[in-house]
């Protein structure tokens, strides 16, 4: 809960410039009315304290004089005639006391009778800190302290004094310094007050000013994601002559040019589109007339000589190769325009599988090849374009059969969570270190030496690839010299659903599930 | 054997090879004549380009099939989806995409042309339909529906094994005579059609009934 409260926060702070300047603001001015506000105190303190200071020195002077001539004055001194006296100069002291300025007045006497004392209050010898008792003794000379009398008391002023014509007399003034706490008191919290209320203001402020220069940001930002969602046409409202409408207009050029760009690819595409079905059509009306010559020639081969029989006969052959490679052409560049439609339906892709692998066969008896088939007993409904995935299949197959030097190919056919995965492996020659991203290049061909010789068009597996991504699938190679390679066709369950785990691993090493090939029976096994 | 194509040379090359085979080809080069070509020469079977002058291939195949059931064999350029869905739509039985084989062309022609050879005198009822495979007439509570000869075949096929469930390649296989053909559209759009004609309610089918993933069957009476 806290940890949410902290990261809802630490998001707000760097999603939001705003925040981030008035957090900022914030912090720093405080921090500054902190410190001057301290000083300030500081200042205004000591110059109380020090009025007050100098105003109870100069009434001790007089205390002390007025102390010193009375006592002066006593001409016997007895125990009693001093006590009267101390009376009537405590009392005369005291009456001087005004209401804003009230002090209570300590006169100590240390003679040969001992000691004694007498106070205009409570005060009493206790009361003076020893220090302060110590230091007026020592230097026969006034001094001050600040103390608290008694714990909780206000805080109170004790300057001290000795009565310069008799020896042993002390007076000392107990201010209290009521009046000059209350007007600290008094001046801190106005201070503490205008300090928050400064700071309130200048976070504020920062906030107006961060957001004039946000809210054009904001707008444009807003506006870029309308023109990324592909609303063109989305412009930035100019306004004024500033640094902020300078960007606007920026802002606008710039989406003035990109608009032109994707409207003239637009274009492009479309044109190209056309051209394609336009080639597509005034290509293949000709060549189905020179295919059926060609083939009612290659019927009557039987009455020709052999040289036209020979040339009736490699006229047909080169003429399946154009065809091919005609057909693969228009369907990567129906590709390349982005003019391809999937038409996904539920299919169960055992049976895509089962109808690869038979289309193959002849090819693979030819080459002495076996197949090993693998499928689920359970039926694989898959939603996909069959058209497209047994295309892609019998691409995968063929290839197979062709690269396998003869040896077993395995397709295996699984299903899990995360989609559905078909397998087809070969024990030829395999792929070198590097080529299993190559081989879905266009016109790509493992060993150029044997180009002319295999079959096929060069643009297999790039059209099976793009096939693959159609279905928001997957095509992957595996290979390794000498280990023969694997094609791995994944797709998701629906087109453009996620894919989760593979059912299948694409390295045949990290097979577990079975040891291969195993034995298996009955339309499972296609074998020759 | 009526062939409508704008291209002389496919078409005359057209011509060499059916004769060779055995049919009488007439051959007409707009699509605006070929209505009119059609009542004129009443062939069994007709070879439509999708790609002509005037009237185009769709509009010429939904006129021919307004007024006859004969099999329309479509000659396309291009197999995209849209375009083929389109011209079985519109009542092809057929189609073919160039280039084709000769061979292939025939074998496709004759598939079309063959159920005709193989009477049978049986009648098949499912659901409130009523199917005689002699008079080839299928009604529902005595009402005659119109359904070409290939639909005609769809409906029969499933119905003799009600509730039997025949994946497409096994239609395509019992109803037009192919194997290996991965082409399934050609079972979708003419299950479509079918359907437009003899359920009470297409979008919700109770006689010819999808079993998804594998294909159809036809539901218990």
């Amino acid at each position: 809960m806290i940890s949410d409260l902290a990261g809802r926060l630490l998001h707000r702070w760097r999603a939001s410039l705003q925040t981030r300047v008035a957090v900022t603001t914030f912090l720093l001015s405080g921090l500054v009315v902190l410190l001057l506000g301290v000083l300030l105190l500081q200042q205004i303190r000591s110059g109380v304290l020090d009025a007050k200071q100098r105003s109870s020195l100069s009434q001790l002077d007089f205390g002390l004089q007025r102390a010193s001539d009375q006592l002066s004055a006593i001409e016997s001194p007895s125990t009693g005639s001093v006590v009267r006296t101390a009376s009537v100069i405590l009392s005369e002291l005291r009456d001087r006391s005004r209401s804003s300025d009230s002090y209570e007045v300590l006169l100590l006497a240390t003679d040969q009778n001992g000691e004694s004392e007498s106070s205009s209050s409570d005060f009493d010898r206790t009361s003076v800190p020893a220090a302060l008792l110590r230091a007026v003794s020592r230097s026969n000379h006034e001094a001050w302290t600040y103390t608290r009398v008694k714990p909780g008391h206000v805080p109170t002023l004790i300057v001290g004094g000795t009565v310069s014509s008799t020896a042993g007399y002390q007076l000392y003034y107990f201010f209290p310094l009521t009046q000059e706490q209350q007007t600290l008191y008094l001046v801190e919290r106005t201070m503490l007050l205008s300090g928050f209320l400064l700071v309130l203001l200048l976070v504020a402020i920062a906030a107006v000013v961060t957001r004039q220069v946000v809210r054009p940001v904001r707008h444009a930002a807003a506006t870029a994601e309308r023109l990324a969602a592909g609303r063109l046409r989305d412009r930035m409202s100019v306004r004024g002559e500033d640094d902020l409408a300078s960007l606007a207009s920026s802002f606008n050029r710039m989406a003035e040019t990109v608009e032109k760009q994707i409207s003239q690819l637009r274009e492009l595409s479309r044109v190209q589109r056309r051209f394609v079905a336009d080639v597509s059509h005034e290509l293949r009306t000709p060549i189905t007339t020179i295919r059926m010559a060609a083939d009612v020639l290659h019927e009557s081969r039987s009455v020709m000589t052999p040289e036209l029989a020979r040339s009736a006969e490699l006229l047909q052959n080169e003429l399946n190769r154009f065809e091919a490679l005609l057909a693969d052409l228009l369907e990567i560049s129906r590709h390349d325009a982005g003019a391809v439609v999937l038409d996904a339906e539920p299919v169960d892709l055992r049976s895509l599988v089962t109808r690869a692998v038979d289309v193959a066969q002849p090819v693979a008896e030819r080459r002495g090849c076996e197949f090993v088939v693998d499928v689920p007993a359970d039926p694989v409904v898959v939603e996909v374009d069959a058209r497209r995935i047994d295309r892609v299949l019998r691409n995968l197959v063929v290839n197979a059969v062709e690269h396998g030097d003869g040896q077993p190919v395995e397709v295996c056919l699984r299903a899990g969570d995360g989609g559905v995965c078909v397998t087809v492996r070969d024990h030829g020659r395999g792929l070198r270190p590097g080529e299993t991203s190559l081989v879905f290049g266009r016109f790509w061909r493992a060993d150029p030496a044997r180009a002319r010789t295999s079959g096929g068009t060069g643009l297999g597996l790039s059209i099976a690839l793009e096939d693959a991504r159609l279905h928001g699938g997957w095509l992957q190679a595996w290979g390794e010299t000498g280990q023969g390679s694997v094609f791995r066709l994944t797709l998701p369950w629906r087109p453009g659903l996620d894919i989760g785990e593979p059912p299948l691993p694409l390295d045949p090493t990290e097979r577990t599930d079975l040891p291969s090939p195993r034995p298996l029976s009955g339309r499972e096994t296609t074998g020759v | 054997m009526l062939v409508v194509d704008d291209d002389p040379a496919l078409a005359e090359m057209l011509g060499i090879v059916l004769r060779t085979e055995g049919f009488e080809p007439s051959f007409v080069a707009d699509g605006d004549r070929a209505l009119a070509a059609f009542r004129a020469t009443k062939p069994d079977l007709v070879l439509l380009d999708l790609m002509l002058p005037g009237t185009d291939g769709i509009d010429v195949c939904r006129q021919i099939r307004a007024e006859s059931g004969t099999p329309i064999v479509m000659l396309t350029a291009r197999g995209d989806t849209v375009d083929v869905v389109l011209g079985l739509e519109s009542g092809a039985d057929d189609y073919i995409i160039k280039p084709f084989k000769p061979k292939e062309l025939v074998a496709r022609m004759r598939a079309r042309l063959r159920r005709n050879e193989v009477p049978t005198n049986e009648v098949v009822e499912i659901a409130d339909l009523v199917i005689d495979t002699a008079g080839h007439v299928v009604s529902r509570d005595g009402k005659a529906i119109g359904l070409t000869p290939l639909e005609f075949d769809l409906l029969t096929a499933l119905a003799r094994k009600p509730g039997h469930v025949f994946t497409r390649e096994h239609l395509l296989e019992q109803v037009w005579g192919y194997r290996h053909a991965a082409d399934t559209r050609l079972v979708n759009v003419h299950v479509q059609r079918l359907r437009a004609k003899i359920e009470r309610d297409p979008e919700r089918p109770e006689i010819v009934v999808t079993v998804r993933g594998v294909g159809y069957k036809a539901g218990l009476p």
